[in-house]
């Protein structure tokens, strides 16, 4: 299991800021993971659109799209961050 | 080096906090901190969320940054989180050195980066009860980019601590 989570108008749009997924064996980047949750409905599918520029890190470190997730136990997506 | 990095929902004092920056050997002591702005006359407040554990070690990694950047005896982020309204404090960036111009430096270093490299996001909240995510600006990574030519003011020589 790995453990997704979602911030800001993510968590929002999607209804959730936690959960536990069985990931698909094939998926190996974080590329591959936006591109599986694109097809998790129309939700997603908006919320994970190219047009949002969705980040992610993995294990609490900031990722690219290449950025393996193999053995990943934490993941996670916002938008690009405006603290300060 | 002293480091300090907090994140709270609580507001901060800062002459309290410039006082545990003055250290043995300090000669200099610089700080910003920022405030919630109301550009619109229409704000009611703001929202801070943050990401637990992942702030805390993207804020540790900056402070590492700086220390491999300037001679620093001190470095302090504050950031607060939680609902803050227009002239309230949300973050406080602060450094010790022995001379002024690495405490300068190392102070606007590390609010540049904290917007761009630490996990923290806006939300407005109106007087009208509409609310909107604040986006992330561009000039913000530019200001960010401009480090990472080591770029430093003119007038600071000194080799940086490696």
């Amino acid at each position: 299991m790995t453990k997704i989570l979602y911030f800001a108008w993510l968590r929002e749009k999607l209804g959730t800021a936690a959960e536990d997924v069985n990931l698909p064996e094939n998926l190996a980047t974080v590329a591959d993971l936006i591109a599986w949750q694109q097809t998790r409905g129309e939700n997603f599918a908006s919320a994970f659109g190219a047009k949002n520029q969705v980040r992610c890190a993995v294990d609490q470190e900031f990722a690219t799209p290449a950025t393996p997730i193999t053995g990943a136990s934490e993941i996670a997506f916002f938008p690009p961050v405006t603290g300060g | 080096m002293q480091k300090k990095i907090l994140i709270t929902q609580a507001d901060f004092d800062p002459g309290a906090e410039l006082e545990t920056l003055n250290l043995p050997g300090a000669g200099g002591i610089a700080s910003f901190i920022g405030t919630v702005r109301d550009d619109t006359g229409r704000l009611a407040a703001l929202h801070l969320e943050h990401y637990p554990g992942m702030t805390e070690r993207a804020l540790a990694k900056i402070v590492d940054e700086a220390e491999a950047r300037w001679p620093l005896l001190g470095c302090t982020i504050i950031h607060r989180v939680g609902r803050l309204t227009p002239g309230q404090r949300i973050v406080l960036t602060a450094a010790a050195s022995p001379h002024r111009q690495a405490a300068l430096a190392a102070t606007n270093f590390l609010i540049d980066w904290l917007k761009t490299s630490a996990p923290f996001w806006k939300r407005e909240e109106f007087s009208d009860g509409a609310s909107r995510w604040v986006e992330a600006r561009e000039s913000d990574e530019a200001e960010k980019a401009k480090w990472k030519k080591a770029w430093r003011p003119q007038s600071y020589t000194s080799p940086p601590k490696s």
